[in-house]
Order: C-alpha cells, then sequence, then structure tokens
C-alpha cells in the first residue's frame, strides 16, 4: 500500500475521509461525485465545469499537459536537432545560442534529448494507466456488483498486488525479464508499462468496487433491475457513469505518479536502457558528483521537464478533484 | 479486540503466500534465474543443468516453491556468485539503511506534522494556501531529481553538508535523510491537514466549544488527537515508501546500505542478491503493514468492533 502510486491516492485524497488507503477492512473511498443526471438547471458536472473553468491551476496544468504531450507525438516541432548526432569536441559545453541547454558528457545537445525524452515518459505513463483503468475498473465492477464469493476472491488477489511495493516489485520483475539493446523501444515501453500496471491495478478496482457498492442500493438502479433491465445495461447506464469520476481523478494523479517511477527506474538502470531517450537516463548520466560539478545543466534541464509533467497531472487530478467535491468549497 | 487481532493475522497468510508465490513464480518460472550468472554471455548448458539441479528446478513449481521458502524461513536468502549469503551482506549494511531511515521518519513527522496543522488551523489562509501549493511540488518533484539537485547545491556549490555519506555518520546522513523524507513530508502534511480541518468540523468540537473550553484546548486535546491517528498509521506503512526511496538516496549519496547494495547487485547483475533482497524487503513490508494495522485497532476502538 506504501509506494508512490498508492500513496498518492491516501495524502491527495484529502477531500474525501481520511484513512482511505490505511483502513484495515479494505475501506471505501465515496465515489467524488454522483451527477444528477436530467436537471437541466445545474447538474454536478456542468457545476464542476463552471467551477473548474475559473481556477488558475486548471488551465495552468491542462496548458502543460498539452505541451508536453504535443512534444511526445512531434518532437521535430520543437527542434531541428538530430538527437542521436553527437559532436565529441563539444562535450558537456555549457547553454549556448547554439545548443540552448548545453551538451552532455557525449557531445549530444541536451536540449534536443529533453525534447525527445517526452515521448518514452508520457508513453509509459499513458499506456500503464490505460491498463490499471481498464483492469482495475473491469474487476472492481464484477466485485462490486456480484459481491459474494466472487468478490472475496477478487480483493484477496488485489491485496496480493498491493503487497508489493510499486519500486520493489519493478525493479524485480525488470530485472528477471532484461531488455538488450535490440529489443524495440515500444517493446520496452510496453513491459515497463505492464509491469506498473500490474502493481496498480488493485488501486483503481477497490475505488471502482467502493463505488460500485454505493451506488449500487440506490433506487434508480433497483427500478431499472424491477424494469428487467440486463446486468450490462445497469452497469453500463447507471452504475458506471456515476462512478467513473473518482476513478478518473485518481487515474490522471497516478498517471503523474507512474512517469516518476519509470524515471526513477531508467535512473536506477533498469527501464529504458541508453540507446534509447528518456528523462530517467538523461539524468541518471548527469549525476554523480564529477558531473554534477562539471555540467550541471545535464542534471538541470531535463530535471524540470521532468518534475513538470508530473506536476501537471497530479495538478490536473488535484483540481478535477476539488471541484467535483462541493464540500470543499 | 483479540478477535479483531486474530482476523488480521488470518488475513495475512493468503497475501504473505500469494507476494511470495508471484515473487517466485516470476523470478524461477517465467523468467531466467540464470540471467547474468555467466556475466555478458549466455550460460553453458552443463552450468544450467547443474544450477537448475541445485534450486531444484526439476522439480514441479509447487514443490520448488515450498522448498525456496523453506529456505527463506529460515533466514537463508542464496548465496551470491562472490560466494557470500545474501542474509550476511544485508545484516552487514542494515544498521546504516535503518539509521537514515529513523532520521528521515523522524524529519517527516516533525515538518509534516507542523505543517499540516499550521494548514489545518488557518484554512484557507496565507499558510494554509502556502503549504497546500508546496507539498504539490514536493509530491510532483522525483525523489532522484530532489537527491542530485540537493547534493549540486547544498553540497558542492554551498558546502553546508558532505556531499557523500560513504562512512553512513548521523551527521553524514543529515541531508540523505531530509531528501529521503521529502515526498512523505508532503502526504503527511496533506493527510493531518485534512484530518484537522474534517474533524474541526465534527459535533464534539462544538460541544467543547459550547462548554466554553478555549481554542487551544479544543484544537489541542480533542482535535489533535482524533486526527493525529491516520497520520500515526501512514507513518508505519511509509516504510514500504522509503525503502524505495532509500535505493535512490543512497546511490546517489554512496551511502553503504541496503539500497545501494541493491543499486549494484542490479548493474553487475547479481542476480542471487537482486532477487533475496527484494524478498527480504518485501516481507519486512508486509510485517510492518501488518503490526501496523494492530496498532490502528488500538489506537482507534471503532474500527475493532465490527
Amino acid at each position: 500500500m506504501t509506494d508512490t502510486t498508492r500513496d498518492a491516492d491516501a495524502a491527495l485524497d484529502a477531500g474525501s475521509v481520511v484513512p482511505i488507503t490505511i483502513d484495515p477492512l479494505g475501506g471505501a473511498e465515496g465515489p467524488l461525485a454522483a451527477p444528477e443526471k436530467g436537471e437541466k438547471a445545474r447538474s454536478l458536472g456542468s457545476d464542476a465545469w463552471g467551477e473548474l473553468r475559473r481556477r488558475p491551476m486548471f488551465w495552468i496544468s491542462a496548458a502543460l499537459i498539452v505541451f508536453f504531450v504535443t512534444m511526445a507525438a512531434f518532437p521535430q516541432l520543437f527542434t531541428s536537432t538530430d538527437p542521436y548526432y553527437a559532436d565529441l569536441s563539444k562535450a558537456r559545453e555549457a547553454p549556448s545560442p547554439d545548443a540552448w541547454f548545453g551538451r552532455d558528457n557525449q557531445g549530444y545537445d541536451v536540449y534536443a534529448r529533453t525534447v525527445y525524452g517526452a515521448r518514452a515518459s508520457i508513453l509509459v505513463g499513458l499506456f500503464a494507466t490505460l491498463f490499471t483503468l481498464v483492469v482495475g475498473s473491469f474487476v472492481g465492477i464484477i466485485a462490486g456488483y456480484r459481491g459474494g464469493w466472487p468478490d472475496s476472491l477478487l480483493s484477496r488477489i488485489g491485496e496480493i498486488f498491493l503487497g508489493i511495493p510499486l519500486l520493489l516489485g519493478g525493479i524485480l520483475f525488470l530485472y528477471v525479464f532484461p531488455s538488450n539493446l535490440e529489443t524495440p523501444f515500444l517493446v520496452v515501453v510496453g513491459k515497463v508499462a505492464l509491469v506498473l500496471g500490474l502493481l496498480g491495478w488493485p488501486s483503481i478496482m477497490r475505488l471502482m468496487r467502493s463505488s460500485v457498492l454505493q451506488v449500487k442500493p440506490n433506487d434508480y438502479v433497483q427500478a431499472a433491475r424491477a424494469l428487467g433491465a440486463s446486468p450490462n445495461r445497469i452497469i453500463g447506464n447507471h452504475i458506471l457513469p456515476n462512478s467513473m469520476a473518482s476513478v478518473i481523478v485518481v487515474s490522471t494523479i497516478n498517471l503523474g505518479a507512474y512517469i516518476s517511477v519509470e524515471a526513477t527506474l531508467s535512473f536506477l538502470g533498469i527501464g529504458l536502457q541508453p540507446p534509447a531517450i528518456s528523462w530517467g537516463i538523461q539524468i541518471s548520466e548527469a549525476s554523480g558528483i564529477g558531473m554534477i560539478r562539471a555540467a550541471p545543466h545535464m542534471l538541470i534541464f531535463p530535471s524540470i521537464f521532468l518534475s513538470a509533467t508530473v506536476l501537471a497531472f497530479i495538478m490536473l487530478g488535484d483540481v478535477v478533484r476539488d471541484a467535483l467535491d462541493p464540500k470543499m468549497r | 479486540m483479540g478477535k479483531y487481532v486474530i482476523r488480521r493475522l488470518l488475513q495475512m497468510i493468503p497475501v504473505f503466500i500469494g507476494v511470495t508465490f508471484i515473487i517466485y513464480a516470476a523470478v524461477f518460472a517465467l523468467g531466467d534465474p540464470t540471467v547474468g550468472r555467466c556475466g555478458e554471455r549466455p550460460c553453458p548448458p552443463g552450468y544450467i543443468a547443474a544450477f537448475r539441479k541445485e534450486y531444484n528446478l526439476d522439480q514441479p513449481l509447487v514443490v520448488q516453491y515450498l522448498l525456496y521458502m523453506g529456505d527463506v524461513i529460515r533466514g537463508d536468502f542464496g548465496t551470491n556468485f562472490y560466494g557470500n549469503k545474501v542474509l550476511d551482506e544485508l545484516a552487514q549494511r542494515w544498521p546504516t539503511t535503518l539509521k537514515l531511515a529513523f532520521m528521515a521518519l523522524i524529519i517527516e513527522s516533525v515538518i509534516g506534522i507542523t505543517a499540516g496543522v499550521l494548514a489545518g488551523i488557518r484554512r484557507g489562509k496565507f499558510i494554509d494556501n502556502l503549504v497546500t501549493v508546496s507539498t504539490l511540488f514536493l509530491i510532483s518533484i522525483p525523489i532522484f531529481v530532489i537527491a542530485s539537485v540537493a547534493q549540486l547545491i547544498f553540497g558542492v556549490r554551498l558546502g553546508w553538508f558532505p556531499v557523500t555519506a560513504t562512512q553512513g555518520t548521523w551527521y553524514q546522513l543529515i541531508m540523505p535523510a531530509f531528501v529521503l523524507a521529502s515526498a512523505s513530508v508532503a502526504y503527511i502534511a496533506r493527510l493531518m491537514r485534512a484530518n484537522l480541518s474534517e474533524n474541526l468540523r465534527a459535533d464534539y468540537v462544538r460541544t467543547a466549544k459550547a462548554k466554553g473550553l478555549t481554542n487551544r484546548r479544543t484544537v489541542g486535546v480533542h482535535t489533535l488527537r482524533n486526527s493525529l491517528i491516520p497520520v500515526v498509521t501512514f507513518i508505519g506503512i511509509d516504510v514500504g515508501a522509503l525503502m524505495g526511496g532509500a535505493i535512490v538516496t543512497e546511490r546517489v549519496f554512496n551511502i553503504n546500505g541496503i539500497g545501494n547494495f541493491l543499486f549494484r547487485s542490479i548493474n553487475t547483475k547479481d542476480g542471487t542478491s537482486v532477487v533475496g533482497t527484494i524478498v527480504c524487503l518485501v516481507l519486512i513490508y508486509l510485517i510492518v503493514n501488518l503490526l501496523v494495522d494492530v496498532l490502528y485497532g488500538f489506537l482507534d476502538p471503532r474500527i475493532s468492533h465490527d
């Protein structure tokens, strides 16, 4: 329960009742919002949007995310320098008009590599979050909706995966399934994302399960069932829309946390490997006393980009949660 | 109360078995346990055959697992290819890591709780916004960035602290401990703030105020103690995060502890040490979690009554 991601749920979930993830009884994290449907005047959804629009934090984080996602998708837009072009005679050169962020130990342009490094981080974060979102929601809905022994079984399985701290589990799995120089970029990215997703899905599952448990006894669900609606229809039309809000908030925050863990793994030399470009690798190459003394620019610039990306996602999740939770106003 | 403790202990058993089985299966059944044992090239078939025999890999998976767990319970985490027992390697480095973690726990409790209380009492005021924003930054900056930047600024540039902590003395560990505690400080501050402001709205606080108690007594005696319960348990289970963070912190500051041992084992492809260390750390994590759960039952009697 206690690594970056799950802490992020616990502590950032400041709005709801507090001992959420540390509740020994497999506690309930309340759905953050249950948007009332059909109310023309002011549904919770539009209410939240109105609240969001007024917050500068929302616009800052949204702009940062758009910026970094564009950078990940089209790095050519930001730099015309080849990130694989090394000029050893200019190694560790300080920032200059020629190379804005200076050059690294191999004479690579730090700016170009920082721009191209966005792709790995964003992809890992995105894939890992999608995995936890799909698997966690699916399992959570089954556990919450069916109850009984499927619920007990799935919850126990979730507890087992929660028992492995994210970083330690990541190190272990990536160590036993190593990548080498020939492994294609996307396979390595997929592997890291898969490991993070495998260890992370139970937190979404618990959230979804408790949301379903809170929505299920409501009258409109009972009415739909009495009218003969199939379980698929009840889940799709009633339970899912009412449970999604909290799951999406936590997933956004987790996305930031996964980017952070990916960079940490690459920093430790076990995530992405050097021919690939990633912020974690850049920072790893820049650290060490000699390098810090000789070329601090190698450390500072990728660090700023990495931290800003993580910050953007965590801030977005934070601000959306506050907007969805009327109690906080 | 007794029933609650026993139930928690029983619930722990499947988790314990599941976690160790997943790790075991990943390493010895799905993965290749001979990775790196012969340097950069694949191992010769004769070596693999001998290795499989020594580690019972020719037996069915369940039997292998039971034999392995038997070793682990006896404290045998394997022997690495330097011929040293992993347990001995860990025992040698354990005091340094413990010292670092202990300092980090003290730092995060003191700063985190103080900041959280200040923010919670002055909700919406300047100090509250300051705490909320600065904790957001602390949470977002990965620990290896904080470690490297702190080393650059406070170690190399300003020279306030030793740049590395190779001997692991208390003085040398000050900066690494602050770095290790940084993210948890933010979580504790946020948790404390949320708890406190939630509890300040509770009925018993209104009653206390109506009785004419001073604000100091209402907050200090009634609200603070209740708000501390989740924080205390958070600090307990934070051990898992500290262990992960210690790998990074010890690597950056070159501290000769368990985290650095794990890092070096990864880079020298010393598989037995990697797996042994992680199994050992995960077991510690699970046991601490269990203790915290039990402690929670004592601190908050409501928990154990259902």
